[in-house]
Protein backbone atom coordinates (compact mmCIF):
# COMPACT_ATOMS: atom_id res chain seq x y z
CA UNK A 1 0.00 0.00 0.00
CA UNK A 2 1.15 3.49 -0.74
CA UNK A 3 0.94 6.06 2.01
CA UNK A 4 -1.86 8.62 1.48
CA UNK A 5 0.79 11.18 0.57
CA UNK A 6 2.38 8.91 -2.05
CA UNK A 7 -1.00 7.90 -3.41
CA UNK A 8 -1.68 11.59 -4.00
CA UNK A 9 1.61 11.89 -5.85
CA UNK A 10 0.59 9.05 -8.17
CA UNK A 11 -2.90 10.45 -8.71
CA UNK A 12 -1.46 13.85 -9.55
CA UNK A 13 0.36 12.22 -12.48
CA UNK A 14 -2.80 10.88 -14.14
CA UNK A 15 -3.50 14.18 -15.84
CA UNK A 16 -0.20 13.97 -17.73
CA UNK A 17 -1.21 10.97 -19.83
CA UNK A 18 -4.25 9.77 -21.78
CA UNK A 19 -4.15 6.40 -19.95
CA UNK A 20 -3.72 5.44 -16.30
CA UNK A 21 -1.29 2.70 -17.27
CA UNK A 22 1.25 5.26 -18.47
CA UNK A 23 1.83 6.23 -14.83
CA UNK A 24 3.29 2.72 -14.29
CA UNK A 25 7.00 3.55 -14.21
CA UNK A 26 6.47 6.59 -11.98
CA UNK A 27 4.15 4.70 -9.62
CA UNK A 28 6.70 1.92 -9.26
CA UNK A 29 9.41 4.49 -8.51
CA UNK A 30 7.25 6.06 -5.82
CA UNK A 31 6.52 2.61 -4.36
CA UNK A 32 10.19 1.68 -4.37
CA UNK A 33 11.20 4.93 -2.74
CA UNK A 34 8.65 4.26 -0.01
CA UNK A 35 9.53 0.60 0.68
CA UNK A 36 13.05 0.17 -0.70
CA UNK A 37 11.74 -2.61 -2.94
CA UNK A 38 8.55 -3.73 -4.69
CA UNK A 39 6.68 -6.67 -3.17
CA UNK A 40 4.06 -8.83 -4.84
CA UNK A 41 1.48 -7.16 -2.63
CA UNK A 42 2.61 -3.75 -3.88
CA UNK A 43 2.50 -4.90 -7.50
CA UNK A 44 -1.08 -6.10 -7.04
CA UNK A 45 -1.97 -2.81 -5.39
CA UNK A 46 -0.46 -0.81 -8.25
CA UNK A 47 -2.22 -3.04 -10.77
CA UNK A 48 -5.55 -2.19 -9.13
CA UNK A 49 -4.67 1.48 -9.01
CA UNK A 50 -3.77 1.64 -12.71
CA UNK A 51 -6.50 -0.82 -13.75
CA UNK A 52 -4.12 -3.34 -15.28
CA UNK A 53 -3.57 -7.02 -14.38
CA UNK A 54 -0.94 -7.98 -11.81
CA UNK A 55 0.92 -9.86 -14.58
CA UNK A 56 1.44 -6.61 -16.47
CA UNK A 57 2.97 -4.95 -13.42
CA UNK A 58 5.15 -7.99 -12.75
CA UNK A 59 6.27 -7.93 -16.38
CA UNK A 60 7.37 -4.32 -16.06
CA UNK A 61 9.10 -4.77 -12.69
CA UNK A 62 11.13 -7.71 -13.98
CA UNK A 63 12.02 -5.99 -17.27
CA UNK A 64 13.65 -2.89 -15.83
CA UNK A 65 16.83 -3.54 -13.85
CA UNK A 66 16.38 -0.66 -11.42
CA UNK A 67 13.25 -2.08 -9.81
CA UNK A 68 14.07 -4.38 -6.92
CA UNK A 69 11.69 -7.31 -6.59
CA UNK A 70 13.64 -8.43 -3.52
CA UNK A 71 14.71 -6.56 -0.42
CA UNK A 72 18.12 -5.01 -0.78
CA UNK A 73 20.69 -3.58 1.61
CA UNK A 74 20.55 -0.15 3.19
CA UNK A 75 23.21 1.02 0.75
CA UNK A 76 23.02 -0.17 -2.84
CA UNK A 77 26.53 0.08 -4.26
CA UNK A 78 26.39 0.00 -8.06
CA UNK A 79 29.74 -0.32 -9.77
CA UNK A 80 30.02 0.40 -13.48
CA UNK A 81 32.25 -2.13 -15.24
CA UNK A 82 31.47 -1.16 -18.82
CA UNK A 83 34.21 -0.34 -21.34
CA UNK A 84 35.19 3.22 -20.39
CA UNK A 85 35.27 2.32 -16.68
CA UNK A 86 37.01 -0.98 -17.36
CA UNK A 87 39.78 0.78 -19.31
CA UNK A 88 40.36 3.00 -16.30
CA UNK A 89 40.45 0.33 -13.62
CA UNK A 90 36.90 -0.52 -12.55
CA UNK A 91 38.11 -4.04 -11.75
CA UNK A 92 40.11 -2.72 -8.79
CA UNK A 93 37.16 -0.62 -7.65
CA UNK A 94 34.89 -3.64 -7.70
CA UNK A 95 37.48 -5.69 -5.76
CA UNK A 96 37.67 -2.94 -3.15
CA UNK A 97 33.89 -2.76 -2.82
CA UNK A 98 33.48 -6.53 -2.55
CA UNK A 99 36.23 -6.75 0.06
CA UNK A 100 34.90 -3.89 2.16
CA UNK A 101 31.31 -5.11 2.07
CA UNK A 102 32.24 -8.76 2.48
CA UNK A 103 30.02 -9.87 -0.40
CA UNK A 104 30.28 -10.81 -4.06
CA UNK A 105 28.46 -9.18 -6.96
CA UNK A 106 24.70 -9.41 -6.65
CA UNK A 107 24.79 -10.24 -2.95
CA UNK A 108 23.61 -8.43 0.17
CA UNK A 109 25.72 -8.44 3.33
CA UNK A 110 24.39 -10.46 6.28
CA UNK A 111 23.80 -7.34 8.35
CA UNK A 112 21.65 -5.91 5.52
CA UNK A 113 23.91 -2.92 5.17
CA UNK A 114 25.25 -3.37 1.63
CA UNK A 115 24.05 -4.74 -1.69
CA UNK A 116 26.70 -4.77 -4.40
CA UNK A 117 25.73 -4.77 -8.07
CA UNK A 118 27.46 -4.47 -11.40
CA UNK A 119 25.77 -1.88 -13.58
CA UNK A 120 25.93 -1.08 -17.25
CA UNK A 121 27.20 2.29 -18.46
CA UNK A 122 25.80 5.00 -16.18
CA UNK A 123 26.71 7.91 -18.47
CA UNK A 124 29.69 9.03 -16.41
CA UNK A 125 32.48 7.86 -18.72
CA UNK A 126 34.33 11.15 -18.34
CA UNK A 127 34.66 10.42 -14.63
CA UNK A 128 35.56 6.75 -14.97
CA UNK A 129 35.85 4.63 -12.95
CA UNK A 130 32.67 5.37 -11.05
CA UNK A 131 30.09 3.91 -8.76
CA UNK A 132 26.68 5.06 -7.62
CA UNK A 133 25.01 4.83 -4.24
CA UNK A 134 21.36 5.70 -4.50
CA UNK A 135 21.10 8.70 -6.74
CA UNK A 136 24.62 9.97 -6.04
CA UNK A 137 27.44 9.39 -8.51
CA UNK A 138 31.02 9.05 -7.26
CA UNK A 139 33.50 9.55 -10.07
CA UNK A 140 37.27 9.48 -10.73
CA UNK A 141 37.67 6.75 -8.13
CA UNK A 142 40.80 5.01 -6.93
CA UNK A 143 40.78 2.02 -4.56
CA UNK A 144 41.83 4.42 -1.74
CA UNK A 145 39.03 6.90 -2.47
CA UNK A 146 36.56 4.03 -2.69
CA UNK A 147 37.67 2.68 0.67
CA UNK A 148 37.30 6.13 2.24
CA UNK A 149 33.86 6.56 0.72
CA UNK A 150 32.60 3.19 1.95
CA UNK A 151 33.98 3.63 5.45
CA UNK A 152 31.93 6.81 5.80
CA UNK A 153 28.68 4.86 5.33
CA UNK A 154 27.16 4.17 8.72
CA UNK B 1 35.51 28.49 -30.89
CA UNK B 2 32.56 30.05 -29.17
CA UNK B 3 30.37 27.50 -27.44
CA UNK B 4 26.65 27.36 -28.08
CA UNK B 5 25.43 24.18 -26.38
CA UNK B 6 27.51 24.33 -23.22
CA UNK B 7 28.63 27.98 -23.04
CA UNK B 8 31.14 29.02 -20.38
CA UNK B 9 28.70 31.25 -18.54
CA UNK B 10 28.35 30.77 -14.78
CA UNK B 11 24.88 29.70 -13.60
CA UNK B 12 23.59 29.41 -17.16
CA UNK B 13 21.19 26.71 -15.91
CA UNK B 14 19.29 29.39 -13.98
CA UNK B 15 16.36 30.94 -15.81
CA UNK B 16 17.30 34.56 -15.10
CA UNK B 17 20.86 34.04 -16.34
CA UNK B 18 19.61 32.27 -19.44
CA UNK B 19 17.23 35.17 -20.07
CA UNK B 20 19.99 37.74 -19.59
CA UNK B 21 21.88 36.07 -22.44
CA UNK B 22 18.96 36.10 -24.85
CA UNK B 23 17.17 33.03 -23.54
CA UNK B 24 13.62 32.38 -24.77
CA UNK B 25 13.99 35.06 -27.50
CA UNK B 26 13.88 32.28 -30.11
CA UNK B 27 10.55 31.15 -28.67
CA UNK B 28 9.18 34.71 -28.89
CA UNK B 29 10.36 34.92 -32.48
CA UNK B 30 8.85 31.58 -33.42
CA UNK B 31 5.46 32.49 -31.96
CA UNK B 32 5.32 35.26 -34.61
CA UNK B 33 6.12 32.80 -37.42
CA UNK B 34 3.96 30.25 -39.19
CA UNK B 35 4.69 26.65 -38.08
CA UNK B 36 5.74 25.65 -41.60
CA UNK B 37 8.24 28.50 -41.72
CA UNK B 38 9.86 27.10 -38.58
CA UNK B 39 10.14 23.66 -40.12
CA UNK B 40 11.61 25.18 -43.29
CA UNK B 41 14.21 27.06 -41.27
CA UNK B 42 15.25 23.88 -39.45
CA UNK B 43 15.39 22.03 -42.77
CA UNK B 44 17.57 24.75 -44.28
CA UNK B 45 19.97 24.57 -41.35
CA UNK B 46 20.78 20.92 -42.24
CA UNK B 47 20.63 20.01 -38.55
CA UNK B 48 20.92 16.25 -38.17
CA UNK B 49 19.88 14.27 -35.12
CA UNK B 50 22.47 13.86 -32.40
CA UNK B 51 21.12 10.58 -31.04
CA UNK B 52 23.12 8.36 -33.36
CA UNK B 53 21.26 8.01 -36.65
CA UNK B 54 22.03 11.54 -37.97
CA UNK B 55 18.56 11.84 -39.51
CA UNK B 56 17.76 15.36 -40.82
CA UNK B 57 15.65 16.98 -38.10
CA UNK B 58 13.61 19.33 -40.28
CA UNK B 59 12.68 16.48 -42.61
CA UNK B 60 11.57 14.38 -39.62
CA UNK B 61 9.39 17.24 -38.41
CA UNK B 62 7.81 17.58 -41.85
CA UNK B 63 6.56 13.96 -41.66
CA UNK B 64 4.07 14.93 -38.96
CA UNK B 65 0.49 15.25 -40.19
CA UNK B 66 -1.02 18.72 -40.16
CA UNK B 67 -4.18 19.64 -38.34
CA UNK B 68 -5.43 19.10 -34.83
CA UNK B 69 -8.09 16.45 -35.30
CA UNK B 70 -6.22 14.14 -32.90
CA UNK B 71 -3.47 14.56 -30.33
CA UNK B 72 0.13 14.58 -31.49
CA UNK B 73 3.14 13.99 -29.29
CA UNK B 74 6.80 14.85 -29.07
CA UNK B 75 9.04 12.42 -27.22
CA UNK B 76 12.44 13.80 -26.36
CA UNK B 77 15.02 11.09 -25.96
CA UNK B 78 17.25 11.56 -22.94
CA UNK B 79 17.72 7.86 -22.28
CA UNK B 80 21.44 8.23 -23.06
CA UNK B 81 22.59 4.69 -22.34
CA UNK B 82 25.04 4.00 -25.15
CA UNK B 83 28.33 3.07 -23.47
CA UNK B 84 30.79 5.94 -23.89
CA UNK B 85 28.03 8.57 -24.08
CA UNK B 86 27.58 11.17 -21.35
CA UNK B 87 26.66 14.41 -23.11
CA UNK B 88 22.93 14.87 -22.48
CA UNK B 89 23.61 14.77 -18.75
CA UNK B 90 25.70 17.94 -19.24
CA UNK B 91 22.76 19.66 -20.94
CA UNK B 92 20.38 18.67 -18.11
CA UNK B 93 22.80 20.11 -15.58
CA UNK B 94 24.27 23.13 -17.34
CA UNK B 95 21.81 24.23 -20.02
CA UNK B 96 18.31 22.85 -19.40
CA UNK B 97 16.49 25.98 -20.57
CA UNK B 98 17.95 25.92 -24.07
CA UNK B 99 16.74 22.33 -24.36
CA UNK B 100 13.29 23.33 -23.05
CA UNK B 101 13.18 26.23 -25.49
CA UNK B 102 14.07 23.87 -28.34
CA UNK B 103 11.31 21.48 -27.27
CA UNK B 104 8.79 24.33 -27.25
CA UNK B 105 9.85 25.42 -30.73
CA UNK B 106 9.48 21.84 -31.99
CA UNK B 107 6.03 21.59 -30.42
CA UNK B 108 4.94 24.86 -32.02
CA UNK B 109 6.29 23.85 -35.44
CA UNK B 110 4.50 20.49 -35.40
CA UNK B 111 1.34 21.61 -33.58
CA UNK B 112 2.04 19.44 -30.57
CA UNK B 113 0.51 20.12 -27.15
CA UNK B 114 2.25 17.46 -25.06
CA UNK B 115 5.94 16.60 -24.94
CA UNK B 116 7.43 13.80 -22.86
CA UNK B 117 11.06 14.13 -21.95
CA UNK B 118 12.26 10.59 -21.30
CA UNK B 119 15.31 10.50 -19.04
CA UNK B 120 17.10 7.34 -17.96
CA UNK B 121 16.29 6.20 -14.42
CA UNK B 122 19.90 6.34 -13.28
CA UNK B 123 19.82 10.12 -13.79
CA UNK B 124 17.40 10.68 -10.87
CA UNK B 125 19.42 13.62 -9.66
CA UNK B 126 19.38 15.18 -13.12
CA UNK B 127 15.65 14.58 -13.55
CA UNK B 128 15.19 16.73 -10.46
CA UNK B 129 17.35 19.45 -12.02
CA UNK B 130 15.27 19.39 -15.20
CA UNK B 131 12.02 19.38 -13.19
CA UNK B 132 13.25 22.44 -11.31
CA UNK B 133 14.07 24.22 -14.58
CA UNK B 134 10.67 23.26 -15.98
CA UNK B 135 8.91 24.60 -12.89
CA UNK B 136 10.66 27.96 -13.39
CA UNK B 137 9.73 28.00 -17.09
CA UNK B 138 6.10 27.21 -16.23
CA UNK B 139 6.05 29.97 -13.63
CA UNK B 140 7.30 32.48 -16.20
CA UNK B 141 4.66 31.44 -18.74
CA UNK B 142 7.06 29.86 -21.24
CA UNK B 143 5.44 26.45 -20.84
CA UNK B 144 1.79 25.57 -20.21
CA UNK B 145 -1.41 27.29 -21.24
CA UNK B 146 -1.43 30.25 -23.64
CA UNK B 147 2.34 30.63 -23.84
CA UNK B 148 3.34 34.33 -23.65
CA UNK B 149 -0.23 35.26 -24.58
CA UNK B 150 0.12 33.67 -28.03
CA UNK B 151 -2.81 31.30 -27.67
CA UNK B 152 -0.41 28.38 -28.16
CA UNK B 153 -0.33 25.87 -25.29
CA UNK B 154 1.97 22.99 -24.63
CA UNK B 155 2.97 20.91 -21.64
CA UNK B 156 6.35 19.29 -21.08
CA UNK B 157 6.60 16.38 -18.67
CA UNK B 158 9.68 14.43 -17.61
CA UNK B 159 9.28 10.66 -17.68
CA UNK B 160 11.80 8.54 -15.81
CA UNK B 161 13.10 5.28 -17.22
CA UNK B 162 14.18 2.49 -14.89
CA UNK B 163 17.32 0.91 -16.27
CA UNK B 164 16.92 -0.47 -19.78
CA UNK B 165 19.29 0.46 -22.62
CA UNK B 166 16.68 -0.62 -25.15
CA UNK B 167 14.41 2.27 -24.16
CA UNK B 168 16.73 4.57 -26.09
CA UNK B 169 15.32 2.89 -29.21
CA UNK B 170 12.47 5.17 -30.23
CA UNK B 171 9.65 2.64 -30.38
CA UNK B 172 10.74 0.95 -27.14
CA UNK B 173 10.81 4.41 -25.59
CA UNK B 174 7.20 4.94 -26.59
CA UNK B 175 6.16 1.61 -25.05
CA UNK B 176 8.00 2.60 -21.91
CA UNK B 177 6.06 5.87 -21.77
CA UNK B 178 2.85 3.89 -22.15
CA UNK B 179 3.80 1.92 -19.03
CA UNK B 180 4.91 -1.27 -20.74
CA UNK B 181 8.06 -3.31 -21.04
CA UNK B 182 10.48 -1.57 -23.39
CA UNK B 183 9.88 -3.73 -26.44
CA UNK B 184 10.68 -2.16 -29.82
CA UNK B 185 7.83 -2.11 -32.33
CA UNK B 186 7.82 -3.34 -35.90
CA UNK B 187 8.01 -0.49 -38.41
CA UNK B 188 5.95 0.48 -40.35
CA UNK B 189 3.81 2.04 -39.03
CA UNK B 190 6.34 4.78 -38.39
CA UNK B 191 5.91 7.03 -35.36
CA UNK B 192 4.70 10.01 -37.42
CA UNK B 193 1.70 7.88 -38.44
CA UNK B 194 1.22 5.82 -35.28
CA UNK B 195 3.43 6.54 -32.31
CA UNK B 196 2.91 6.87 -28.59
CA UNK B 197 -0.68 6.13 -27.52
CA UNK B 198 -1.33 5.28 -31.19
CA UNK B 199 -1.02 8.94 -32.20
CA UNK B 200 1.36 10.80 -34.55
CA UNK B 201 4.66 11.21 -32.73
CA UNK B 202 8.10 12.62 -33.33
CA UNK B 203 11.12 11.49 -31.33
CA UNK B 204 14.16 13.74 -31.09
CA UNK B 205 17.33 13.57 -29.04
CA UNK B 206 18.01 16.04 -26.21
CA UNK B 207 21.11 17.52 -27.85
CA UNK B 208 19.23 17.90 -31.14
CA UNK B 209 16.55 20.00 -29.44
CA UNK B 210 19.19 22.11 -27.70
CA UNK B 211 20.50 23.12 -31.15
CA UNK B 212 17.12 24.41 -32.34
CA UNK B 213 17.04 27.82 -30.57
CA UNK B 214 20.41 28.67 -32.19
CA UNK B 215 18.97 28.11 -35.64
CA UNK B 216 16.02 30.40 -34.90
CA UNK B 217 18.09 33.11 -33.23
CA UNK B 218 20.96 33.28 -35.68
CA UNK B 219 19.39 31.83 -38.80
CA UNK B 220 19.70 28.61 -40.73
CA UNK B 221 22.41 30.03 -42.95
CA UNK B 222 24.62 30.94 -40.02
CA UNK B 223 24.07 27.53 -38.46
CA UNK B 224 24.76 25.59 -41.64
CA UNK B 225 28.22 27.17 -41.88
CA UNK B 226 29.43 25.75 -38.57
CA UNK B 227 31.55 22.64 -39.13
CA UNK B 228 31.08 20.48 -42.21
CA UNK B 229 28.35 21.31 -44.73
CA UNK B 230 26.55 17.96 -44.79
CA UNK B 231 26.49 17.52 -41.02
CA UNK B 232 26.84 21.00 -39.59
CA UNK B 233 26.63 22.58 -36.18
CA UNK B 234 28.22 22.29 -32.81
CA UNK B 235 28.50 18.74 -31.50
CA UNK B 236 29.17 17.43 -28.01
CA UNK B 237 31.96 14.88 -28.09
CA UNK B 238 32.44 12.66 -25.06
CA UNK B 239 36.03 11.47 -24.76
CA UNK B 240 36.72 8.56 -22.43
CA UNK B 241 39.14 5.73 -21.88
CA UNK B 242 42.90 6.23 -22.17
CA UNK B 243 43.22 10.01 -22.40
CA UNK B 244 44.63 12.48 -19.93
CA UNK B 245 41.54 14.66 -19.87
CA UNK B 246 38.37 12.64 -20.35
CA UNK B 247 35.19 14.70 -20.58
CA UNK B 248 32.57 16.29 -22.81
CA UNK B 249 33.87 18.85 -25.31
CA UNK B 250 31.84 21.05 -27.60
CA UNK B 251 33.36 21.40 -31.05
CA UNK B 252 32.14 22.13 -34.57
CA UNK B 253 31.56 18.94 -36.53
CA UNK B 254 34.52 17.79 -38.58
CA UNK B 255 37.32 18.10 -36.03
CA UNK B 256 39.97 15.37 -36.62
CA UNK B 257 39.79 12.52 -34.09
CA UNK B 258 43.53 12.86 -33.46
CA UNK B 259 43.00 16.51 -32.48
CA UNK B 260 40.20 15.51 -30.12
CA UNK B 261 42.41 12.88 -28.53
CA UNK B 262 45.72 14.77 -28.39
CA UNK B 263 45.02 18.50 -28.23
CA UNK B 264 45.56 19.92 -24.72
CA UNK B 265 42.19 21.70 -24.89
CA UNK B 266 40.42 18.36 -25.48
CA UNK B 267 41.60 14.87 -24.55
CA UNK B 268 45.15 15.98 -23.83
CA UNK B 269 46.85 12.88 -25.24
CA UNK B 270 47.24 9.29 -24.12
CA UNK B 271 48.66 8.85 -20.58
CA UNK B 272 52.39 8.06 -20.31
CA UNK B 273 52.93 8.89 -23.97
CA UNK B 274 51.58 5.54 -25.09
CA UNK B 275 50.41 4.88 -28.63
CA UNK B 276 46.75 4.70 -29.60
CA UNK B 277 45.85 1.12 -30.38
CA UNK B 278 42.17 1.63 -31.17
CA UNK B 279 39.26 3.99 -30.92
CA UNK B 280 35.53 3.45 -30.89
CA UNK B 281 34.35 6.77 -32.34
CA UNK B 282 30.66 7.05 -31.49
CA UNK B 283 29.62 4.85 -28.58
CA UNK B 284 30.03 1.10 -28.21
CA UNK B 285 27.79 0.22 -31.17
CA UNK B 286 30.02 1.89 -33.70
CA UNK B 287 32.79 0.03 -35.48
CA UNK B 288 36.24 0.07 -33.94
CA UNK B 289 39.10 1.76 -35.81
CA UNK B 290 42.81 1.01 -35.59
CA UNK B 291 44.98 3.72 -34.11
CA UNK B 292 47.32 3.82 -37.11
CA UNK B 293 44.38 4.49 -39.45
CA UNK B 294 43.13 7.68 -37.79
CA UNK B 295 45.02 10.19 -39.90
CA UNK B 296 42.49 12.48 -41.58
CA UNK B 297 39.45 10.89 -39.93
CA UNK B 298 37.09 13.54 -38.54
CA UNK B 299 34.13 13.67 -36.18
CA UNK B 300 31.30 13.93 -38.69
CA UNK B 301 28.95 11.53 -40.41
CA UNK B 302 30.64 11.33 -43.84
CA UNK B 303 34.23 11.18 -42.66
CA UNK B 304 33.55 8.38 -40.21
CA UNK B 305 31.46 6.50 -42.74
CA UNK B 306 34.32 6.66 -45.21
CA UNK B 307 36.66 5.35 -42.51
CA UNK B 308 34.38 2.35 -41.99
CA UNK B 309 32.55 3.41 -38.86
CA UNK B 310 29.95 5.99 -37.86
CA UNK B 311 29.55 9.11 -35.77
CA UNK B 312 26.92 7.53 -33.51
CA UNK B 313 26.58 9.57 -30.34
CA UNK B 314 30.10 11.01 -30.69
CA UNK B 315 31.19 9.07 -27.63
CA UNK B 316 34.86 8.55 -28.41
CA UNK B 317 36.49 5.70 -26.48
CA UNK B 318 40.29 5.61 -26.70
CA UNK B 319 42.40 2.51 -26.08
CA UNK B 320 46.17 2.55 -25.65
CA UNK B 321 48.73 0.05 -26.95
CA UNK B 322 48.47 -2.18 -23.86
CA UNK B 323 44.73 -2.80 -24.24
CA UNK B 324 43.54 -6.38 -24.51
CA UNK B 325 41.05 -6.10 -27.37
CA UNK B 326 39.47 -9.45 -26.56
CA UNK B 327 38.68 -8.26 -23.06
CA UNK B 328 37.09 -5.11 -24.51
CA UNK B 329 34.91 -6.87 -27.07
CA UNK B 330 33.89 -9.47 -24.50
CA UNK B 331 32.74 -6.66 -22.18
CA UNK B 332 30.84 -5.00 -25.01
CA UNK B 333 29.16 -8.29 -25.90
CA UNK B 334 28.24 -8.86 -22.27
CA UNK B 335 26.48 -5.51 -22.38
CA UNK B 336 24.38 -6.31 -25.46
CA UNK B 337 23.51 -9.74 -24.08
CA UNK B 338 22.33 -8.12 -20.86
CA UNK B 339 20.36 -5.44 -22.69
CA UNK B 340 18.72 -7.52 -25.43
CA UNK B 341 14.99 -7.24 -24.78
CA UNK B 342 14.45 -10.85 -25.82
CA UNK B 343 11.80 -10.40 -28.49
CA UNK B 344 13.80 -11.54 -31.53
CA UNK B 345 15.56 -14.90 -31.50
CA UNK B 346 18.69 -13.86 -33.45
CA UNK B 347 19.46 -11.14 -30.90
CA UNK B 348 18.27 -12.91 -27.74
CA UNK B 349 20.22 -16.09 -28.51
CA UNK B 350 22.99 -14.62 -30.63
CA UNK B 351 24.14 -12.05 -28.10
CA UNK B 352 24.40 -14.84 -25.52
CA UNK B 353 26.43 -17.05 -27.83
CA UNK B 354 28.75 -14.21 -28.77
CA UNK B 355 29.44 -13.53 -25.11
CA UNK B 356 30.04 -17.22 -24.39
CA UNK B 357 32.42 -17.60 -27.32
CA UNK B 358 34.30 -14.45 -26.41
CA UNK B 359 34.65 -15.73 -22.86
CA UNK B 360 36.32 -18.77 -24.40
CA UNK B 361 38.69 -16.52 -26.36
CA UNK B 362 39.43 -14.53 -23.24
CA UNK B 363 40.43 -17.70 -21.42
CA UNK B 364 42.61 -18.77 -24.35
CA UNK B 365 40.43 -21.84 -24.89
CA UNK B 366 39.05 -20.97 -28.32
CA UNK B 367 39.45 -23.29 -31.29
CA UNK B 368 40.78 -22.22 -34.69
CA UNK B 369 37.31 -22.40 -36.28
CA UNK B 370 35.73 -20.30 -33.53
CA UNK B 371 36.65 -17.03 -35.25
CA UNK B 372 34.52 -17.94 -38.27
CA UNK B 373 31.70 -19.28 -36.09
CA UNK B 374 31.67 -16.08 -34.05
CA UNK B 375 31.54 -14.02 -37.24
CA UNK B 376 28.75 -16.23 -38.54
CA UNK B 377 26.68 -15.63 -35.39
CA UNK B 378 27.21 -11.87 -35.70
CA UNK B 379 26.30 -11.91 -39.41
CA UNK B 380 23.11 -13.79 -38.64
CA UNK B 381 21.99 -11.22 -36.08
CA UNK B 382 22.64 -8.22 -38.31
CA UNK B 383 19.55 -7.15 -40.23
CA UNK B 384 17.40 -9.94 -38.80
CA UNK B 385 15.81 -8.19 -35.82
CA UNK B 386 12.97 -5.75 -35.19
CA UNK B 387 15.25 -2.98 -33.97
CA UNK B 388 18.84 -1.87 -34.36
CA UNK B 389 20.05 -3.38 -31.08
CA UNK B 390 20.82 -6.56 -33.01
CA UNK B 391 22.97 -4.61 -35.47
CA UNK B 392 24.53 -2.69 -32.60
CA UNK B 393 25.56 -5.98 -31.02
CA UNK B 394 26.88 -7.42 -34.29
CA UNK B 395 28.90 -4.46 -35.59
CA UNK B 396 31.43 -4.35 -32.74
CA UNK B 397 32.10 -8.09 -33.02
CA UNK B 398 32.41 -7.93 -36.82
CA UNK B 399 34.70 -4.92 -36.72
CA UNK B 400 36.91 -6.24 -33.91
CA UNK B 401 37.46 -9.44 -35.90
CA UNK B 402 38.03 -7.53 -39.13
CA UNK B 403 40.47 -5.02 -37.67
CA UNK B 404 42.11 -6.95 -34.83
CA UNK B 405 41.99 -10.50 -36.15
CA UNK B 406 45.51 -11.21 -34.87
CA UNK B 407 44.31 -10.76 -31.30
CA UNK B 408 41.69 -13.46 -31.82
CA UNK B 409 44.24 -15.76 -33.43
CA UNK B 410 46.58 -15.26 -30.50
CA UNK B 411 43.87 -16.54 -28.19
CA UNK B 412 43.31 -19.78 -30.06
CA UNK B 413 44.41 -22.71 -27.95
CA UNK B 414 47.64 -24.06 -29.34
CA UNK B 415 47.33 -27.83 -29.51
CA UNK B 416 51.09 -28.36 -29.60
CA UNK B 417 51.51 -26.15 -26.53
CA UNK B 418 48.70 -27.94 -24.80
CA UNK B 419 50.19 -31.34 -25.68
CA UNK B 420 53.60 -30.30 -24.41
Amino acid sequence: MLTPENLQKVEALFKRYPTKKAVMLSALWIAQEQEGWISEEMMRYIGDLLEVPYATVLGVVTFYTMYNDKKIGKYHIEVCTNVSCMLRGSGKILDTVEKHCGVKLGETSDDGKFTVSEVECMGACGGAPMLAIGEEYYENLTPEKTEQLLSRLK
Amino acid sequence: MEKYILPDIPDYHKLEVYEQHGGYQALRKVLQMKPDEVIEEVKKSSLRGRGGACFPTGLKWSFMPKGNDRPKYLCVNGDESEPGTFKDRMIFEFNPHQMIEGILIGCYAMGITTAYLYIRGEYRKWIKMVDAALADAYAKGYVGENILGSGFSTNIYTHSGAGAYICGEESALMNSIEGDRGYPRVKPPFPAAKGVFGMPTTINNVETMTNVPLIINKGAEWYSKIGVAKHPGPILVGISGHVNKPGVYEVPTGVPLLTLINDPQYGGGVPNGKKIKAVIPGGSSTMVLRGENLEGVCMDADSLKAAGSSVGTAGLIVMDEDTDMIKVIKRISHFYHHESCGQCTPCREGTGWMEKMLTRFEKGEAREEDIEILLDVANNIEGNTICALGDAAAWPVQSFIKRFREEFENKVERKETAAA
